[in-house]
């Protein structure tokens, strides 16, 4: 079993996204410490890509601000190996294909490893490419983990049965950002996700608020938020750590409200 | 034809695999809320676009409505001035709207109507796909919704106009840089949400499989009309054939006709103002294999492995990759991929205009400068250019910044 099972291990998980290099990568870790001492149980760093195809406005505005600010794979690399010295939860690397191809498989999974990060996700990855990565995955013993979509309904199987770490639910169509309705079939969804694997399983795409996180929260095993803590680092700036803590401490509250029937370790 | 261990003679039938793989290039690398988005395009396309009820209809409106076939055009003066070189031009200027890019609009927004879509959706940077694809909504009736960047919005007035006169709507995108990339965002965005009722056309060879297959295929009746239209004009194949690239759709369709031909074939691509990173648009001949904007292709890339600033004078020629086919021809050999800078464009502008009379798109002016120079080192034998599109929307820049000579 994987480290980022652990993340599913208190209860509801929490999980935050932030991207790293915004404003910068100094800024980037206070907020990660913050996180985890107000109870976020897994992060996603977003290693930022310039051409991001699954990005709404606020986090491709994170991504500029990174970029423009200087941030590179391999400083990312750096700043993680210096957080693992004390933060203990999974960490896991959000990015696109191009980015971990550019800069070798091989190298960036073995990079990976060496500093401590448990899984990557790659949006833009289909779950038919997987095979390019999946080996130099394993041989690092980086999870690959999955998305699924309501759309891809006969495939869902599929994925969960050789899906890895945790299963990543996206909550409904369109690119990442805070929505106020959501696709009204999750329920359905987690259910055949549920016969196919015992993973567990967190939704993402579009949760803000606390009831979002309590609802979704109460479907699955956990709820990720990335535009939400982003407009909070946009709006804070270098200061946004404090910030940033607050919001993860209302959330984890909220996660842990929710009473699923169905749990991770059934 | 076999070249490099590679049949041309039932190379459609095997490239792209059913994968949308061209070799090691293409593929789909699209978010899943999207993939079930273009398993469904590709699925109406391979039964749809092959039916005969398809095939005749596109048939007939190539020839009622785009005026199709575009001549070739033999030009005497600059062929003369040469010596024992003959250049021929396949005049896709002449095609409705002034350019190829009609020939893949129409072939896809027939396509959506067939599939029962009520609207198309696109991006558009300097607006020439815009306009196409609100030209082909326009006539068969479906809503056309074009996402643009604010900053574009401003720079391409006339084109803007042009849409919104087709009855397109214009989505001005605030987000980020406001240009093309956001544009981009927001126009998938808006599929991811609408894509039961809407299609999402893409501009060119490019993006996630079917589309650079798709594209090609609506674009090949260039190369097929071009070669029908030389044999019969001069009784043999053309020496070398020449075509620019940026994404590469006019290329693709012109080339196709000629890939199972002892036909030298060349890509050209634009130089810009020099060598260094962010002074051109030379994707393929300066690039490295990478991924983005949803497919596996050759493109230029800033330090960081990102997608590195282009520029071009040439505002369709300006992307930083090409579609995936054209790594993979180029890494075969088939295909030789060259260069022509911002100077050597315009000074074949000008000699087309004057000793020909036909004003180039300056995308096409690169094909030409090429053109010129080949035949130039061939000393004899014939060279058949695509003339992708008509010069009139770059006169104004033009003469700004160059003056009228």
């Amino acid at each position: 079993m994987s480290n980022i099972q652990n993340a599913f291990k208190n209860g509801k998980a929490f999980i935050p996204f932030i991207t790293c290099g915004d404003p910068d990568l100094d800024t980037t870790q206070e907020i990660v410490r913050e996180a985890v001492k107000n109870g976020a149980d897994l992060i996603e760093l977003g290693i930022p890509f310039s051409d991001p195809t699954a990005e709404g406005p606020v986090i491709q505005g994170a991504n500029i601000r990174a970029l423009a600010g200087g941030v590179t794979t391999d400083k990312i690399f750096d700043m993680v190996a210096n957080l693992r010295k004390d933060v203990t939860i999974p960490l896991v690397f959000m990015t696109y294909a191009n980015v971990v191809f550019s800069y070798g498989a091989d190298r960036f999974l073995s990079k990976c490893r060496q500093i401590g990060i448990d899984g990557i996700i790659l949006p833009d990855l289909p779950f038919e490419e997987r095979d390019e990565f999946l080996p130099t995955c394993r041989k690092y013993g980086v999870d690959l983990i999955s998305l699924i979509a309501p759309t891809s309904a006969n495939r869902i199987g599929m994925i969960s049965r050789e899906a890895e770490g945790f299963i990543y639910i996206v909550s409904s169509l369109g690119v990442t950002g805070t929505r106020s309705e959501f696709s009204s079939d999750l329920s359905s969804l987690v259910e055949i996700v549920r016969q196919n694997t015992s993973l567990p399983c967190a939704i993402g795409f579009g949760i803000s608020t606390p009831e979002h996180a309590t609802h979704m929260a109460s479907i699955a095993d956990g709820a990720i938020v990335g535009s939400a803590v982003i407009k909070i680092i946009e709006k804070y700036g270098k200061d946004a750590a404090k910030p940033v803590g607050e919001y993860v401490k209302s959330m984890k509250e909220a996660v842990m409200k929710a009473n699923a029937t169905v749990c991770a370790e059934d | 034809m076999e070249f490099n261990n590679i049949d041309f003679s039932t190379y459609f039938k095997n490239y792209p695999d059913d994968k949308g793989y061209f070799g090691k290039y293409g593929g789909s690398y699209i978010p899943p809320e999207l993939q079930a988005a273009m398993d469904e395009i590709s699925e109406a396309y391979q039964t749809i676009c092959k039916s005969s009820k398809f095939i005749s209809e596109l048939r007939r409106i190539r020839k009622e409505f785009q005026g199709r076939p575009t001549p070739i055009s033999y030009l005497e003066r600059l062929s003369g001035k040469l010596g024992n070189v003959q250049l021929y031009v396949k005049r896709e200027d002449l095609n409705h709207t002034g350019a190829h890019k009609l020939n893949h609009c129409m072939g896809e927004v027939l396509l959506a109507k067939y599939m029962g879509k009520k609207k198309v959706i696109a991006e558009t940077g300097a607006g020439q796909h815009g306009v196409a694809l609100a030209t082909a909504a326009a006539y068969f009736g479906l809503e056309c919704d074009i996402y643009m960047g604010a900053v574009d919005v401003k720079k391409q007035a006339p084109n803007v106009a042009r849409m919104k006169i087709l009855g397109a709507r214009v989505v001005e995108v605030t987000d980020g840089l406001q240009t093309l990339k956001e544009a981009v965002d927001a126009a998938f965005d808006a599929y991811c949400k609408e894509y039961k009722d809407a299609i999402y056309c893409i501009g060119s060879v490019v993006g996630p499989h079917p589309f650079p297959m798709m594209v090609r295929d609506f674009q090949s009746v260039v190369g097929i009309e071009a070669r029908e239209q030389f044999l019969s004009m001069t009784g043999e194949l053309p020496d070398a054939i020449v075509a620019c690239v940026g994404g590469g759709s006019n290329a693709m369709g012109f080339f196709s006709g000629f890939l199972n031909d002892p036909v030298e074939i060349y890509g050209v691509e634009p130089l810009g103002r020099g060598t260094a990173l962010g002074d051109h648009a030379a994707s393929i001949t300066y690039g490295s294999e990478g991924v983005m904007h949803g497919f596996n292709s050759i493109m230029l890339k800033d330090k960081n492995g990102d997608p590195a600033p282009v520029y071009s004078i040439a505002s369709g020629l300006d992307y930083p990759s090409s579609g995936p086919e054209h790594a993979f021809l180029h890494d075969i050999g088939r295909v030789k991929y060259d260069v022509v800078n911002d100077d050597d464009t315009i000074d074949a502008f000008f000699e087309l205009s004057r000793m020909e009379g036909i004003i180039p798109a300056i995308e096409s002016s690169h094909a030409v400068a090429y053109g010129i120079k080949l035949a130039q080192k061939m000393g004899k034998g014939s060279v058949l250019i695509n003339l992708s599109g008509r010069g009139d929307k770059d006169m104004d820049y033009i003469i700004e910044k160059y003056g009228i000579r």
